[in-house]
C-alpha cells in the first residue's frame, strides 16, 4: 500500500507542477490574443480615450509579466480575484458553474457508463453476431455525428415533434433536483451518445484480447460457460484499460461540452469560458482552465489508482 | 513483386464481408474526392438556383440547394475531397508525431520520457477546444495552420497510447537482446518495437480519424474552421442545422456521408486488428 | 377556392399565414380570417397580467448592467427598455417625444438646450428623482476617466446645470438641432446619483417599468412590475418580465417551437418561412435603420481611386444579396446610409447592378484585372461570409476578381474592422442623418471605417447641423446622401430589418423601429391578448 501512497504523493506534486505551467501557457496565449479587455469591451465602441481610462482603472497598462506575478501572489494566498468585465468574485461566478457543469457530468456518466460496459460485454460475447455487428455500426455512427446535430435531431423528437422534454435546460439555483434531471435529460443522452462508442470499443477489444490469453483456454476447456469466462475470468483482467478510457471520457464530459452547453443554453464553465476568451477576461479564464486542468489531472490519477488496485501484480510489484 | 500482389490477394480473399465493405466505400470516396469536378453536376462555389430548395423540389437538384443557392450534391461531393483530405492529412501528423514521441519515451526512458511525459501531461489538462481556439485565434485560421494545431493537440493522445503499449514491449527478452546486440536506436523501434505495437495504434487510427471530423465540426461552431466558400461536412450541417427544427432532410446528408466513413474506416480497421491479434474464434 | 379549402390548407401546413389572409380577402371573409391572431389583437385594448419569456439572441457571461458599455440586446433591452427610462423617448411612430423630461426648447442658434422634467419620478428603491440624478447619468459618460462608448456622443457638450429643481439646461459648442435625440440613445439612461455627482450604474435600480428581481449575465434575468412607474396605466402590462440568453440559433428556435419563449429575437432568415407556417407563431418584421456596410479605407491603395470604388459599387448584386442573406426581410441600399425609415431620406436614384459598367469603372482606374481581398466574419452581421461568397460570384462577370478571407469572429472589430482595407460591417443605425453621418463619415473622427475625407460634406455636416428649419435641412442632407452615393468609400448593399418571431397571443401597437424589440422597449409596451 505504500507503494501507492508514494506514487499519490509524487502525482500530487507533478500536478501542481503541470498546474502552475498551465497558468503561464493560459496567461501566453490569452495575451497574444489580438486586442486586450478594454478594446474587446468596448468592441465597435471603442475610441483610445475610453480604452485608456479602461485599463487604467484595472491595471491592465501594467507590463504582462508584473501583472502575471501579481496574480499568482494573490492565487497563492487563496485569491483568485473579481471578474474584470462583471466585477463579481471569481468564487461567486465559477462555483454555481462548476457544479452545474458537474452535475451535467455525472447524469450523462449514470447513463452512458452501465449502459457502454454492459454493451461492450454482451458485443464480446456474442463476438460477430448480428448483435455485435449492429452494436458496433450504432457506436460508430452515433460517435461519428457532431455533438450540435445528435443534440438538434434529439430535440426535434423529443421536445419539438413529442413534448416530452424542454428543448432548454434553464436550470436556476432553485431549480429542484427532479425538475433538473427532467431539463438535462436531452443534453445527457447527447453526451451519451458521443461517449459510449469510445468506451463499449474499448470494453470489447480488451475482452476480445485477453480470449487468446492461455489461461482462458484453459477456463474453456474445463467446460466453464462463455458468459462466466467473460465476467469471472476476463473482465477482471481487462479492467485497467478499460477504467483507462472510462477517465478520459469522464474528463472530456467535464471538460468537452462546450457545444452542447450552448447548443441547451445551460450555464455550465465552458460557456463562461469561451465568453470570457472573448472578452480577454484573464481572472476568469485562468480560474475556468485551473477547474478543468484540476479535473482532468485528477481523474487520470484516480484512474492509475483505480487500474492498481484492480491489478493485483500492478499492487505488489516484484 | 508479383508474390505480393498475389499475397495481398489471398488476404483480401479472406476478408469478411464487413471489411469488404468497408474496404469498398472508402475506394469510393477516395475517388469521389479525387474526381470530384467530374462527379459534382455543379462547381463547389457556384450559384446556381433559388436558395433553400427541399430535396426532391427540382429535378435538377437531386439533394436541393442551400441557404444561398448552392447545389448540396455537388458541396457534398467536394466536401468530400476537403474533409477527407485535411483529416486523412491531419490524422497522419497526428501519428507521425505522438507515435515517434511515443516510442521515444518508451525506448529510451529516463529523462526524455519524463520531459515528453510532463509536456503531454500540460497540453492534454488545458480543454483542447478552448486551446485551439486561442491558438487559432492568433495565428490565424488557413488550412495548414488549422492542420498543426489539431495535429499537435491530437497526438497527446497517440503518445500515451504509444507510449504505454511500447513500453510492455520494450521490456521483453528481444528488445534486450537487440539492445546488448549493440543494434541502434531506430533499428530498434523500426524492427522490434513497431511490429509489435501497429495493431492498438492501427485501432486508435480509425477512431482519431473520425474525431478530426468533430474537432472540426466543433471549430466551426465556435465561428472557425475552414475558410469559405470551401465546403466541408461539418460546416455543411452546421449551416443547415437550424433546417432540423423544422423536419427537412438536407442536413442529414453531410452528416450520413461522415457517419459512413467512419463506420467503413473502422470495419477495415477491425479486419486489420483481426488479422495481426492472431486471433482465431 | 373556398374558405374551407382555405382553412385546411392553412391547418395543413400548406400555406402561410399572409397566403391564408391574402386567399381570404379574395374570397371576401376576411372577418373569419381575422380570429386567427395577429391582426385582430393589434386592435384590441390593452389587458393587464401574464408573465412574459423572451429569447435573446445575443448576451454574453461578461454583460453587465452599467449602461457606458452595453453591447447585446440583452442588456439593451434589460438596462435600458425595461429597469431604465431616458429624458426623451422615439415614439412607435418615430417621432420624438416626452419621457423623463416633460418638454423642451433650444435657443436660435440651437446651442442652449433647456428640458423640463417631469415631478414625482420614483426609483425602483422609493428614492424620488431629481435634476442632480439626470446631471450625474449624463456626465457618467463624459470626462477624462470615463469608460463609456457614448463618450463621442456628449463630446460637443460645455456644460450641463440645474435651472432650480426641475429643469435642465445643457450648453454645447456648436449648435445641434438633434440633440433632444441623442438624449434616446441607450447609453444615457438615468441613474441614481449617490449625491456626489457619482451614480449607481450596477444594481439596476431605475425609474424604468420594471423592477430586477434576479440577473445571471449570459443566462436569464428576471423582473416584476415597478407599481410607481410614472406611465402609469397606459403601458407595463405585464406582470413579470422574463428574459433568457439563447445565442444559438437553433436553440432560439426550438424554444420558439416548443412555447418554452413567448417571443423570439432574430428569427432565423433560412427557416423563417417554415417557422411562419407553424400555427400559433406570428413573424414580425420591423424596418429600421439598421444596415449592412461594405467599408473601404479610402486612403489605402487601390481605393484611393474613386474608379475603383465605383467598379465594386457597381459590380455588387444587391437583389440577389437581399433574397439570399436576408430572404427579402430588408431592402437594398443605395451605398448611403439613410433609409427611407429616417426623416431625410432622399430619393436618388437606385444604384443597380451592372458588369459592364463596373467594367468601365475599373478600366478607366487602369486596373481591369482588377483584385482585392475583402475580409469577413460573422461577427459583421449574420451572413456577412454568404454575402460576400455572393460578392465574389457577382463580381465575376464584371472581371473583377475578389478573395472572400474569413476572419475569426473573436476579435473582428479590434483587428479586421477599420484595418483591412476592404471589410464587412454593420450599423445599428442612428435616429438622425447627423448622427449617423458624424459617427462614421466625417473627417477624423473615431470611427470614420473608410477614412474618407470630402470638404464640402464635412463643410455641409457642419452646416445642417445648427438649422433648424426643417426645408432647408432637407436639402443640405439630400445633397451629402448623393455625395457619400457616388464619391463615399462605402458599399451598403442593404438595409436588413429586425425579423422575430412571438406566439400569436401577444397583442402591441405600432412597433417601434429605432431600435431593434419595439425600441428595446416591448416589455413596457406589449400585452397578453
Amino acid at each position: 500500500m505504500s507503494a501507492i501512497l508514494k506514487m499519490i504523493s509524487q502525482r500530487l506534486a507533478l500536478g501542481l507542477l503541470t498546474l502552475w505551467v498551465v497558468t503561464i501557457i493560459i496567461f501566453m496565449a490569452v495575451e497574444l490574443l489580438p486586442g486586450d479587455f478594454a478594446e474587446a469591451l468596448l468592441g465597435q465602441a471603442a475610441t483610445e480615450e475610453t480604452v485608456a481610462a479602461i485599463r487604467r482603472e484595472l491595471g491592465l497598462d501594467q507590463p504582462a509579466f508584473t501583472r502575471y506575478f501579481l496574480w499568482l501572489g494573490d492565487v497563492l494566498q487563496g485569491d483568485f480575484g473579481r471578474s474584470l468585465a462583471s466585477d463579481r468574485l471569481i468564487s461567486e461566478l465559477v462555483g454555481p458553474r462548476v457544479y452545474n457543469t458537474l452535475f451535467l457530468a455525472a447524469y450523462a456518466a449514470v447513463i452512458a457508463v452501465p449502459v457502454a460496459l454492459t454493451l461492450g460485454v454482451l458485443a464480446a460475447l456474442y463476438r460477430n453476431s448480428l448483435y455485435d455487428r449492429s452494436v458496433n455500426v450504432g457506436a460508430l455512427a452515433a460517435i461519428s455525428s457532431p455533438e450540435f446535430f445528435a443534440a438538434y435531431i434529439l430535440v426535434y423528437f423529443f421536445a419539438v415533434q413529442n413534448a416530452w422534454f424542454p428543448a432548454i435546460a434553464r436550470v436556476s439555483e432553485t431549480t429542484g433536483f427532479g425538475a433538473r434531471l427532467e431539463m438535462l435529460f436531452l443534453p445527457a443522452v447527447t453526451l451519451t451518445l458521443v461517449t459510449m462508442a469510445h468506451m463499449m470499443r474499448m470494453t470489447r477489444a480488451a475482452i476480445i484480447n485477453l480470449m487468446a490469453s492461455p489461461y482462458i483456454e484453459m477456463a474453456r476447456l474445463k467446460g466453464v460457460p462463455r458468459g462466466r469466462i467473460i465476467t469471472k475470468h476476463a473482465l477482471p483482467n481487462a479492467l485497467s484499460p478499460i477504467i483507462n478510457v472510462v477517465a478520459l471520457n469522464l474528463a472530456y464530459l467535464i471538460v468537452g461540452v462546450v457545444v452542447v452547453e450552448v447548443v441547451f443554453a445551460y450555464p455550465g464553465l465552458g460557456q463562461l469560458l469561451v465568453d470570457s476568451v472573448a472578452k480577454r477576461d484573464m481572472p476568469v479564464v485562468q480560474a475556468s482552465c485551473l477547474v478543468f486542468a484540476v479535473t482532468y489531472i485528477l481523474l487520470n490519477l484516480l484512474a492509475d489508482i483505480l487500474s492498481i488496485l484492480s491489478n493485483p501484480r500492478l499492487l505488489h510489484p516484484r | 513483386m508479383a508474390t505480393a500482389t498475389h499475397n495481398a490477394w489471398k488476404l483480401f480473399k479472406t476478408a469478411p464481408p464487413t471489411a469488404w465493405f468497408g474496404l469498398i466505400v472508402v475506394s469510393i470516396y477516395v475517388i469521389v474526392a479525387l474526381l470530384a469536378p467530374f462527379f459534382a453536376p455543379y462547381g463547389e462555389t457556384e450559384i446556381v438556383d433559388v436558395a433553400g430548395l427541399g430535396v426532391g423540389d427540382s429535378e435538377k437538384f437531386l439533394l436541393g440547394t442551400d441557404h444561398i443557392g448552392r447545389d448540396v450534391l455537388s458541396r457534398i461531393i467536394y466536401g468530400a475531397r476537403n474533409t477527407v483530405g485535411i483529416a486523412f492529412v491531419t490524422t497522419l501528423v497526428t501519428f507521425l508525431i505522438g507515435a515517434v514521441a511515443g516510442l521515444l519515451a518508451a525506448v529510451l526512458g529516463g529523462w526524455v520520457d519524463q520531459i515528453l511525459s510532463r509536456i503531454v501531461d500540460t497540453l492534454m489538462a488545458i480543454p483542447p477546444l478552448i486551446f485551439a481556439l486561442l491558438i487559432l485565434t492568433i495565428v490565424g485560421t488557413s488550412v495548414l495552420n488549422m492542420i498543426i494545431v489539431i495535429a499537435i493537440l491530437d497526438s497527446t493522445r497517440v503518445f500515451r497510447l504509444a507510449r504505454a503499449v511500447g513500453m510492455n514491449v520494450v521490456v521483453m527478452d528481444y528488445v534486450e537482446v537487440a539492445k546488448l546486440r549493440g543494434e541502434g536506436l531506430w533499428w530498434i523501434i523500426r524492427y522490434e518495437v513497431l511490429p509489435n505495437i501497429s495493431a492498438p495504434l492501427a485501432a486508435e487510427f480509425g477512431l482519431r480519424f473520425c474525431f478530426v471530423f468533430l474537432f472540426i465540426a466543433s471549430l466551426s461552431f465556435l465561428g472557425l474552421g475552414l475558410q469559405p466558400p470551401t465546403a466541408d461536412w461539418g460546416s455543411m450541417v452546421r449551416e443547415m442545422s437550424t433546417l432540423i427544427t423544422f423536419g427537412l432532410p438536407t442536413p442529414l446528408f453531410p452528416a450520413a456521408a461522415v457517419a459512413l466513413l467512419t463506420v467503413s474506416v473502422n470495419f477495415v480497421v477491425d479486419w486489420f486488428l483481426h488479422k495481426t491479434s492472431g486471433l482465431k474464434t | 377556392m373556398t374558405m374551407k379549402e382555405l382553412e385546411r390548407l392553412y391547418a395543413a401546413n400548406k400555406i402561410s399565414r399572409r397566403d391564408f389572409l391574402a386567399g381570404a380577402a379574395a374570397v371576401g371573409a376576411l372577418g373569419a380570417a381575422g380570429t386567427l391572431g395577429a391582426p385582430s389583437a393589434r386592435a384590441a385594448t390593452p389587458k393587464k397580467g401574464g408573465h412574459m419569456r423572451v429569447g435573446l439572441g445575443t448576451g454574453s457571461t461578461s454583460d453587465v448592467l452599467d449602461p457606458a458599455t452595453f453591447d447585446t440586446t440583452f442588456n439593451q433591452v434589460l438596462g435600458y427598455g425595461t429597469l431604465r427610462s431616458s429624458l426623451t423617448e422615439v415614439t412607435p411612430e418615430g417621432d420624438i417625444g416626452p419621457e423623463i423630461a416633460e418638454s423642451w426648447e433650444a435657443s436660435p442658434d440651437a446651442k442652449t438646450w433647456v428640458f423640463k422634467l417631469r415631478q414625482g419620478v420614483e426609483f425602483h428603491d422609493g428614492k424620488s428623482m431629481t435634476v442632480d440624478d439626470v446631471i450625474a447619468s449624463l456626465n457618467h459618460h463624459r470626462g477624462e476617466e470615463t469608460q463609456s462608448a457614448a463618450k463621442p456622443l456628449l463630446a460637443s457638450v460645455e456644460e450641463i446645470r440645474a435651472d432650480g429643481p426641475d429643469t435642465l439646461v445643457v450648453q454645447l459648442a456648436a449648435g445641434n438641432a438633434d440633440f433632444p435625440y441623442y438624449m434616446t440613445d441607450y447609453h444615457l439612461a438615468i441613474l441614481p446619483s449617490d449625491g456626489e455627482g457619482k451614480v449607481d450604474a450596477t444594481s439596476g435600480n431605475g425609474t424604468g417599468p420594471y423592477k430586477l428581481e434576479s440577473f445571471e449575465p449570459g443566462v436569464s434575468a428576471m423582473t416584476s412590475r415597478f407599481e410607481n412607474y410614472f406611465k402609469g396605466g397606459d403601458r407595463q402590462h405585464f406582470d413579470s418580465f422574463e428574459m433568457l440568453a439563447l445565442t444559438d440559433t437553433a436553440a432560439r428556435t426550438n424554444a420558439m417551437t416548443t412555447g418554452e419563449v413567448d417571443y423570439m429575437e432574430r428569427a432565423d432568415l433560412k427557416t423563417v418561412h417554415l417557422l411562419e407556417r407553424r400555427p400559433g407563431v406570428a413573424v414580425l418584421k420591423t424596418d429600421g435603420t439598421q444596415h449592412y456596410t461594405m467599408p473601404m479605407i479610402t486612403t489605402q491603395d487601390p481605393y484611393t481611386d474613386n474608379n475603383v470604388r465605383l467598379a465594386l459599387k457597381h459590380a455588387i448584386n444587391r437583389e440577389d444579396l437581399l433574397e439570399k442573406v436576408l430572404r427579402g426581410y430588408g431592402a437594398v441600399g443605395n451605398d448611403h446610409p439613410i433609409g427611407t425609415a429616417n426623416r431625410y431620406h432622399a430619393d436618388i436614384e437606385q444604384r443597380t447592378y451592372d458588369p459592364d459598367k463596373a467594367r468601365f469603372y475599373a478600366k478607366q482606374a487602369g486596373m481591369e484585372n482588377l483584385a482585392v481581398n475583402l475580409s469577413a466574419a460573422d461577427a459583421a452581421f449574420a451572413g456577412a461570409v454568404d454575402a460576400a461568397v455572393l460578392f465574389r460570384e457577382h463580381a465575376a462577370a464584371a472581371g473583377i476578381d475578389v478573395t472572400v478571407v474569413r476572419e475569426p469572429n473573436d476579435g473582428y472589430w479590434s483587428d479586421v474592422w477599420m484595418v483591412k482595407p476592404f471589410s464587412m460591417c454593420y450599423w445599428g443605425g442612428r435616429p438622425t442623418e447627423d448622427q449617423m453621418f458624424t459617427t462614421a463619415y466625417a473627417d477624423g473622427v473615431p470611427w470614420n471605417d473608410t477614412f474618407w475625407s470630402h470638404e464640402r460634406f464635412n463643410s455641409l455636416l457642419v452646416e445642417a447641423r445648427a438649422v433648424l428649419d426643417e426645408a432647408k435641412r432637407a436639402e443640405m442632407y439630400y445633397e451629402m446622401q448623393q455625395i457619400v452615393r457616388d464619391e463615399g468609400g462605402v458599399i451598403v448593399p442593404l438595409f436588413a430589418s429586425y425579423v422575430d418571431a412571438h406566439t400569436d397571443k401577444l397583442a402591441h401597437g405600432a412597433v417601434g423601429s429605432n431600435y431593434a424589440l419595439d425600441g428595446f422597449k416591448l416589455a413596457e409596451r406589449w400585452w397578453w391578448a
